[in-house]
């Protein structure tokens, strides 16, 4: 579990380390996002070079094949769009104001 | 028992480490310390101590090194002076706000510029605020014994703070003095094995240290950290009691000299005590009831402390060997000054010895005769003065 934002001074842990591991997951980056990676699974050919290139771990895939992007964590950086072959072109960057959720 | 030796306060400094022993050591060369860790690599090399040294390519390196071996669960200790401390400097910060225990040898010099070999405080005072333990020596003896104590204040996990042991360069780094050393079995348990309370190698318990603390775990962080370099105010007193009982030399938070009965007395950190005893011996031949206060520790500052010790006085001079620019008077001074805002105690700054400039047993005893001008009159003007240069 990652530290409680009410957490105390006299609570912290030494130093304000992370006393665990994988607390990264819980961190939502995907709120920093401005454009949306929005992914057309009828022209994808998971060919995971997005999945690769991802810097945020958040082209999910499933059985080798990409299914879709975690939004909690995506920042919208766009590298997956532009990485995506040019014959496919599978994802599209929009803004996130297009979006009402 | 204790063997009386002859040793420059550089070699005081490196017998002293190899007589702890520790895991790693952090080295790169910078007049006036580099002989110590040239020493020290010299104890490494001969099989004398099992530490890894890591020769790096500068004190920013150094201090990471430092960094990353202590909070893998190693003891370490570095060593610096000056520049080399300026450049280490963002360095020094973390490694206190992370906690890690370092001990670091700081052979005191002046930061350039005008470049300049020798001694001042300027480099241990830029990092007052660094969030480091900062105890001074007046000689290699206190050198030596400041070292042990060191590691004990530093590693009590009540405290947890890295701790700077400072020697004037070239008056202590380079002289001979004699001084006592204690057999190795009887400092190596006083030291006692090292219980890290970071350990980044601990696969079970796999941690991240150094994550990013923004505007919502920052201010907790230091204020735990403040309160860490307070806990150290008791820890550096229980030390120094065992330290006492092993070597029959006592130590606090600073030493009195003829303090008592004074009417006169200077503050003063470093070499230049041993000036400032053999000038109010001098004063006291001739009739002044002069005295002196050995600050030790700087961080944290013993505030309350001082104030007591100095209050039955008629006025006071606090020496600096550092200067802030655009404030009156140097960073002891001024710190003197707030902590005795509540009282009645007639106190004056002087700045001494900027760039190693000698300071002599005539400067201070013109300190004193001022002293007693104010202390007559109880009129303090000028408040502050320089003390050795040329007007
Ligand atoms: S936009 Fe960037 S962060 Fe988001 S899925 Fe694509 S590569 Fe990953
Ligand atoms: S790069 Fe394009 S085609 Fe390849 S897996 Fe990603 S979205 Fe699909």
């Amino acid at each position: 579990m990652a530290i409680p934002a009410d957490t105390k001074w006299k609570d912290m842990p030494l130093g304000g380390m992370v006393p665990e591991p994988g607390t990264s997951e819980e961190y939502q980056t995907g709120t920093w996002r401005t454009f949306r990676p929005v992914l057309d699974t009828d022209k994808c050919i998971s060919c995971l070079t997005c999945w690769i290139l991802c810097p945020d771990s958040a082209i999910i895939v499933e059985d080798s094949k990409v299914t879709g992007i975690n939004y909690k964590h995506c920042k919208g950086c766009g590298i997956c769009a532009r990485a995506c072959p040019d014959k496919v072109k599978a994802i599209t960057m929009k803004l996130e104001s297009e979006f009402n959720d | 028992m204790a063997e009386k030796v002859a040793l420059t306060g550089n070699d005081a400094a490196a017998t002293a480490f190899k007589q702890v022993n520790p895991d790693v050591a952090a080295v790169y060369p910078i007049t006036p310390q580099t002989e110590l860790m040239q020493l020290f690599a010299g104890f490494v090399a001969d099989g004398l101590v099992d530490t890894e040294l890591v020769a790096v390519e500068s004190e920013h390196s150094a201090m990471s090194a430092a960094v990353g071996a202590s909070a893998a669960g190693a003891r370490v200790f570095t060593a610096t002076s000056s520049q080399g401390l300026a450049l280490m400097w963002e360095i020094v910060y973390i490694a206190a706000s992370l906690r890690l225990p370092i001990v670091m040898a700081t052979v005191n010099r002046a930061l350039s510029g005008p470049i300049n070999i020798h001694c001042d405080h300027s480099d241990s005072m830029g990092a007052r605020d660094s969030g480091w333990i900062q105890i001074f020596s007046e000689n290699a003896q206190e050198v030596y014994d400041n070292i042990f104590q060191a590691f004990r204040i530093a590693e009590d996990h009540n405290v947890l703070v890295p701790v700077m042991v400072t020697l004037d360069g070239f008056i202590l780094s380079h002289t001979m003095e004699t001084l006592e050393l204690l057999p190795d079995d009887v400092v190596k348990e006083f030291v006692g094995e090292f219980e890290p309370a970071t350990n980044l190698l601990e696969v079970k318990n796999p941690v991240k240290i150094g994550p990013l603390h923004l505007t919502d775990f920052y201010f907790e962080t230091k204020r735990a950290q403040v309160e860490a370099m307070e806990r150290a105010r008791g820890a550096i007193l229980d030390v120094a009691d065992e330290w006492e009982k092993l070597s029959g030399r006592k130590y606090g938070y600073f030493d009195e000299y003829r303090l008592d009965d004074a009417d006169v007395a200077v503050v003063v950190l470093g070499s230049a005590a041993g000036t400032a005893k053999d000038a109010c011996d001098q004063m006291r031949d001739e009739g002044v009831k002069a005295g002196v206060l050995k600050l030790r520790v700087f961080r944290p500052f013993p505030g309350k402390e001082i104030t007591t010790a100095l209050r039955h006085l008629k006025a006071v001079g606090v020496m600096d060997r550092s200067c802030s620019f655009g404030l009156e008077g140097g960073p002891l001074f001024n710190e003197i000054r707030a902590a005795a805002y509540d009282t009645d105690l007639k106190l004056t700054g002087q700045i001494y010895g900027l760039g190693g400039r000698d300071v002599t047993i005539d400067h201070i005893k013109s300190i004193y005769a001022e002293l007693g001008k104010v202390a007559e009159s109880g009129r303090i003007d000028p408040l502050t003065w320089f003390v050795g240069v040329r007007d």
